[in-house]
């Protein structure tokens, strides 16, 4: 009786939304798995039967070319926003506590901004009749306006400016957890800011730098806004592969593979940082 | 560090963050269509934008999808998060995990999953296509967010509630919903700005008749940089600020009157 009550609140509370993300998510990851094991049909779509085909198609050197270009990119990507943020959420975290809130706030509010719209931002300040070009032509410094838009640079940079935020905050928050008595008794026993820095900041800072790093480096490795907007064709990256199979091309099985291997990188990535979080954890407590 | 080095070092990344964005929005008031130079202030960008056809129709898609799907995913994540911290079923911590799949699933991949059931089962593309869409990814932060808030909540004070008598829906109503109510609020707000910042998943389940504010904005965008653009996006960049601001102020307010209490 009473088991079968609590299975039925179960249901009410759960029920739903469990349906839901079972119909709308799982279902829809099934299908893209089965696609990306279905071979091609001639007209465009999925035939029956199943093939390694496609997965083996992905070993071809155009994808692997721009499969290794989002990773670098994404890699490269992720490196430079750690080095600006880094900096910041020290400086942050050594301010009294009062004065913090307002530069978080600062750094917080530009992730509200919708992506198409900073990337576009970006369009205006470094294309041919863009701010950059103007003022450099204007000054006498180039008499060619700089090709700046449209490059691999200029995907970094939009990248680096988008997902700022997303390395800040996991840094600051573990760098606000050192105990500054830690690092003045450091000091006041003749240890140079360098040996503070590689001795006691660094390794505490490392679970947020670890998930900065993930967070940065997931979104950027599927990213399609900022490459298409900014890179066009010589800064394509996985995304806009995957959507130029499925929209234009209608290779579905294609599509769904990269789709698939692009899961894959990420939920590895994730793992990892996973792993070394509890490994630095157990590390630190052992 | 020394506070001419910090000064320095946030005057920089404050510049680098800010200025692209604070150029878009100078030149939405900018009285001229190519020229760079400053042209005089007007408002002109704002009404032939507000005049066109075109917008209106993104602004509604925008309202009806947004709305109407963070009212499901709000009501499905706060139901789930809810039964998940008070009830103990089979498969429990499983669908916990679950909950941070959509979270860290590119969009891309969604993306592509859910077009790929809607073209299988042969469903319209249109708003409805895009309202599940949208809910299937706000369900977790809605989830996540109100399970943040039931953190700590003594499930022995619901256990002590039923043993008096009262029944699941008053203890519901009574008990877990007033405490939670600031993390439904949080959860929604959250869930409609993904709703209304979402390009990639609705481009891709749209169709073409439910294109939104974002969806706008790339295709003006694609055409080229246009004041028209400019207008745009500072509106979109104004209301999402401003629905921030207003919910962190909100959040931190009525958690100072619980503090005090």
């Amino acid at each position: 009786m009473r088991v079968e009550r609590r299975g039925r609140l179960v249901a009410a509370t759960v029920g739903p939304a469990a349906l839901f993300l079972l119909v709308f998510f799982l279902v829809p990851f099934g299908v893209v798995v089965i696609y990306a094991l279905s071979p091609a049909a001639p007209g465009g779509g999925v035939g029956p039967g199943f093939t390694l085909e496609q997965l083996g198609r992905l070993w071809n050197a155009d994808y692997l070319r721009i499969v290794g270009r989002s990773v670098r990119l994404a890699a490269v990507a992720t490196l430079l926003t750690l080095a600006i943020a880094y900096p910041v959420a020290w400086a942050i975290a050594r301010l009294e506590r009062r004065r913090q809130l307002l530069p978080l706030l600062v750094i917080v509010v530009p992730s509200w901004i919708n992506l198409l719209i900073k990337n576009y931002a970006w369009i205006t300040i470094l294309r041919r009749e863009g701010l950059v070009n103007t003022a450099l032509t204007g000054l006498g410094i180039t008499s060619e306006p700089l090709p700046l838009l449209f490059t691999e640079g200029a995907v970094v940079v939009g990248l680096v400016h988008s997902y700022l935020p997303f390395m800040l905050l996991p840094i600051y928050a573990a760098l606000d957890r050192i105990e500054p008595a830690l690092i003045e008794a450091a000091r006041d026993l003749g240890a140079t800011p360098g040996r503070v820095f590689r001795r006691i900041v660094w390794p505490q800072s490392l679970a947020g730098v670890a998930a900065g790093c993930t967070f940065v480096f997931v979104l950027t490795l599927g990213s399609f806004v900022t490459p298409d907007l900014l890179g066009g064709a010589r800064g394509m990256m996985i995304g806009n592969l995957i959507q130029n199979q499925i929209l234009q091309v209608r290779n579905w099985p294609l599509g769904a593979a990269l789709s698939v291997a692009l899961t894959v990188v990420v939920v590895a990535a994730i793992g990892g940082a996973l792993v070394l979080a509890t490994r630095a954890q157990r590390g630190r407590t052992a | 560090m020394r506070p001419a080095a910090r000064r320095a070092l946030f005057g920089t990344v404050l510049a680098f963050v800010y200025a692209p964005i604070l150029v878009v929005v100078v030149y939405s008031f900018n009285d001229s269509r190519l020229a760079l130079a400053w042209q005089g202030f007007t408002l002109r960008w704002y009404r032939s934008l507000l005049a066109s056809a075109e917008f209106r129709t993104a602004l509604e898609n925008t309202l009806v999808i947004s709305l109407s799907a963070t009212l499901l995913a709000t009501a499905l994540g706060t139901l789930l998060a809810v039964g998940i911290h008070f009830l103990r079923f089979p498969g429990r911590r499983a669908l916990q995990a679950l909950l941070y799949l959509p979270v860290v699933m590119p969009d891309i991949v969604m993306a592509v999953g859910l077009l790929a059931l809607y073209v299988a089962t042969h469903l319209t593309l249109g708003r409805m296509s895009v309202i599940l869409a949208h809910v299937s990814f706000q369900i977790s932060f809605v989830a996540l967010v109100v399970g943040g808030r039931l953190q700590g909540f003594p499930v022995s004070l619901v256990e002590a509630a039923r043993d008096l008598g009262a029944g699941p829906l008053a203890v519901l109503r009574r008990i877990v919903l007033p405490v939670i109510r600031p993390g439904i609020a949080a959860g929604a707000v959250v869930a409609l700005t993904l709703s209304v910042d979402d390009f990639l998943i609705t481009y891709f389940t749209a169709g073409a008749g439910a294109s939104t504010l974002p969806i706008r904005i790339y295709a003006m965008v694609k055409r080229g940089v246009t004041p028209d653009v400019n207008a745009l996006a500072t509106l979109l960049l104004a209301f999402t600020i401003g629905v921030s601001l207003l919910a962190l102020r909100g959040v931190g307010r009525r958690g100072g009157t619980e503090g005090a209490a």
